[in-house]
């Protein structure tokens, strides 16, 4: 029995973190606080973003390609910011675990 | 000479703008919603500053695909003026019309303050009402103010003039401690290659009528108009 091509949902988690030669006051905050706590052994932070989403496509494949591309689009910008994201199948609701 | 003043969802400088360029210099102005796709009666558009699109994301990010900023990107591309201020200036760099970004003020705060600023290049349209290495004041008040680029975009800037404001003490010089927000070079502001796209942190809009005491920004505009006058003439 021949099935057509089945849409899958794929779901993205998407890292988007501040290039190494961007300094990040932020990031240098938050290690004073944690000095400030006690924590003398904590070397450089770097704060960066996570982003949840999910996609429909053909194949994985296709469904990296179009994540890929809304990263470099959106997501992140690529003056100052690197991304990396982990793409699987998306679980669906109510299913048998 | 007819402006437009972009309006996006939390912009806060348009009314600003509209102030000077209607009521101080009598010319035609409107103000232009960020879903509006024509804009070709315009000469002159003006991306003021806030905080469009709430700055979620990134400063300038979302709103660098409305379609009112399409029409401003196609309005540059046919070497017509544009002028970022402020939030202006981040969605100008979104959008790639100028090079670098804005990133988070050296030390975190948002900085509420006048400070002085030198005029680096003064043959533009926009900065041709001011002497060769004027230090004028003008207001800032951002958080994320700090210039950054690349190495080779610096060298770029630099020696392509693009550099049009940094800043300094009052004397003049451009020290690290005059540096209000970390910006690479003390860059306040800069302009395309072609020199009619410009962006800039200070609020030039701020220091125009003089019932608020400062009015270094003036000059901006009226160079702009002088230039527009200019073409007029020999059109």
């Amino acid at each position: 029995m021949h099935l057509g091509i089945v849409t899958q949902t794929y779901q993205a988690k998407i890292y988007v973190t501040l290039r190494p030669s961007v300094l990040d006051p932020a990031g240098t905050a938050v290690q004073t606080g944690f000095k400030q706590l006690g924590y003398d052994n904590v070397g450089p932070i770097r704060i960066g973003k996570y982003i949840e989403l999910t996609v429909s496509a053909d194949d994985e494949a296709a469904a990296s390609q179009q994540v890929d591309r809304m990263c470099d689009q959106l997501l992140a910008n690529p003056v100052i910011e690197n991304y990396r994201f982990d793409l699987q199948v998306a679980l669906v609701a109510g299913a048998a675990a | 000479m007819k402006f437009g003043v972009l309006v996006f969802p939390g912009s806060n400088c348009d009314r600003d703008v509209v102030l000077v360029t209607r009521d101080l210099l009598k010319q035609p102005t409107r103000m232009v919603w960020h879903q509006e796709t024509d804009i070709s009666d315009l000469d002159v558009v003006v991306i003021p500053g806030g905080f469009s699109y709430g700055d979620y994301l990134r400063c300038g990010a979302i709103s660098r695909f409305s379609p009112a900023m399409q029409a401003t990107m196609a309005h540059a591309e046919q070497g017509k003026l544009v002028l970022g201020i402020c939030n202006g200036f981040q969605v100008l760099t979104e959008s790639g019309l100028l090079p670098g970004a804005l990133v988070r003020n050296r030390d975190l705060h948002f900085i509420c303050d006048r400070v002085p600023v030198r005029v680096e290049r003064t043959d533009l349209p926009w900065t041709q009402a001011y002497q060769p290495q004027q230090v004028v004041t003008l207001p800032i008040a951002h958080g994320e103010g700090c210039y950054y680029a690349d190495p080779r975009i610096l060298r770029e800037l630099q020696a392509n003039q693009q550099i049009l404001f940094r800043y300094c003490t009052s004397s003049g010089e451009v020290t690290a401690d005059a540096n209000p927000n970390g910006s690479l070079g003390n860059i306040a502001g800069i302009c395309n290659r072609q020199g009619n796209v410009v962006g800039m942190m200070p609020h030039p809009e701020r220091a125009s009528d003089p019932t608020l005491g400062y009015t270094d920004g003036l000059a901006l505009f009226q160079g702009v108009l002088k230039s527009l006058a200019l073409q007029g003439a020999t059109a």
